[in-house]
């Protein structure tokens, strides 16, 4: 009996904190942690107990991409973070194109499209939304771009050459062409900014003798809801950490295919007492491609399962903001949302 | 905000400009109050930006309550997560990871 129970608690830890990975679905996949679901256990909202178990830990931070864990917190709200650091952080991008002059062989619309996918290294916290139906823009809403560039023959190319670098100036259209112009006030409220694009070598159109682009564009804020542009992260996601359990030991033969079902790194094997025995070393490095089932031998030895609330978040930038910056503005944005709801609750009188 | 609903109990609230990345975070938060009878949202079409959220309690609570709970919590877990997230950062970029 005591044995009996306390595998059912097992059996009822698993269904809690792990999401299966079996042969032909993956099982226990909602969080079902509510009050009134688990005789026994509290599950309800403990502020304190939340803030011991959460943690956030940094695993590799480079120039353009940040790796971080975060342990302790409920799909829903991880999510939540995703879906803002994909859709609505605000960046600056260019919206209106005011085309002078094009001569080349890109149409406007197609050149208007190009440009305002350029990612533009500019704060948007310096800068506000721009009003509904204003045409005009201010200078605390919008940033100014001139491209101005025209394509011409050069004299002292070799008779014989066919090589286009040497052939003409100007053939080739890069971002670095494009000039900030000062609106108003601008150069006394960004006295040290230099507002360019992120890249300087993003091609934006090919020309030949005679033709030219002659645009001015605005930059707006926005969000990635509004259109993909305004998106300022590479891309941005999650993973669940993998969980591998060996059910029974593993050894010789067998031991080296399981190895090799696996991503390298996660099965390790060692030797003991002259006998190869399997390991699981580092589960965090598989990727989950359940070779494991194609083996009639192997699939139930194992069990593949996912930890539920440590969620291992992927987060690369366009250039604009650094990673960590953009983490910490998801998080604001979502405390925003809240707040809104609350000022709206404390205004409205309910009847 | 909207709300309509029978005897205070139960009530269905209409929140505009809102999405799934609200509606799942904040029904979590809620479901985890233990006075929480019922509680689901759901997008009555992909085109219109606004989410129906219902509430029903159990005993004579009024469902603005866990409601505006909810919303407090999810506050309180943000702004707990931003604390923890931007102490992390400090010590890594002092001691060079």
């Amino acid at each position: 009996p005591l044995a009996a129970a306390m595998a059912a608690k097992r059996g009822t830890d698993e269904m809690r904190d792990r999401v299966v990975l079996g042969e032909f679905g993956v099982r226990n996949v909602h969080t079902t942690d509510f009050p009134g679901n688990y005789p026994g256990y509290e599950d309800a909202w403990d502020r304190r107990r939340f803030e011991e178990a959460f943690r956030v830990d940094i695993i590799r931070e480079e120039e353009g991409a940040l790796e971080f864990d975060m342990v302790g917190i409920d799909a829903a709200i991880a999510n939540a973070f995703r879906r803002i650091l994909l859709a609505e952080v605000p960046t600056m991008a260019v919206e209106k194109v005011f085309v002078y002059n094009n001569t080349s062989i890109v149409q406007d619309e197609i050149l208007a499209h190009r440009l305002g996918l350029i990612p533009i290294r500019a704060d948007p916290r310096l800068f506000e939304y721009r009003n509904q139906g204003d045409e005009e823009g201010t200078e605390i809403d919008t940033l100014q771009f001139q491209l101005k560039i025209k394509c011409s023959r050069n004299p002292q190319a070799a008779k014989e050459s066919s090589d286009p670098n040497e052939l003409y100036f100007n053939h080739k259209v890069y971002s670095k062409h494009m000039t900030w112009v000062p609106l108003g006030n601008q150069t006394d409220l960004f006295p040290d900014a230099d507002f360019r694009p992120v890249h300087d070598d993003i091609l934006i159109a090919l020309l030949r003798p005679g033709q030219e682009i002659d645009v001015l564009m605005h930059c707006v804020k926005g969000i990635g809801k509004d259109h993909a542009k305004f998106s300022p992260v590479a891309t941005a996601s999650y993973r669940l950490l993998p969980d591998i359990t060996l059910l029974q030991p593993i050894e010789d033969e067998a031991a080296e295919m399981l190895q090799k079902c696996f991503s390298p790194g996660v099965i390790e094997i060692q030797n003991i007492k002259g006998k190869k025995v399997a390991r699981v070393a580092n589960a965090r490095l598989d990727t989950f491609s359940r070779e494991v089932f194609r083996h009639e031998g192997l699939k139930n030895l194992v069990r593949l399962a996912r930890v539920r609330n440590h969620y291992i978040f992927s987060v690369e930038s366009t250039g604009i903001l650094p990673p960590d910056v953009l983490v910490s503005e998801a998080i604001k944005i979502l405390m925003g949302k809240c707040q809104r709801f609350l000022n709206e609750l404390d205004s409205v009188p309910m009847e | 905000v909207q709300a309509d609903g029978t005897d205070g109990n139960c009530v269905t609230f209409v929140l505009h400009d809102e999405d799934h990345t609200l509606g799942n975070s904040l029904r979590y938060m809620v479901m985890k109050n233990p006075d929480v009878e019922f509680c689901g949202y759901c997008i009555t079409h992909p085109s219109e930006s606004k989410i129906n959220f219902r509430i029903q309690t159990r005993g004579g609570l009024p469902a603005v309550e866990p409601f505006r709970k909810g919303l407090n919590d999810l506050m309180g877990v943000c702004q707990h997560v931003l604390n923890t997230f931007e102490v992390r950062l400090l010590p890594e970029e002092l001691s060079g990871l």
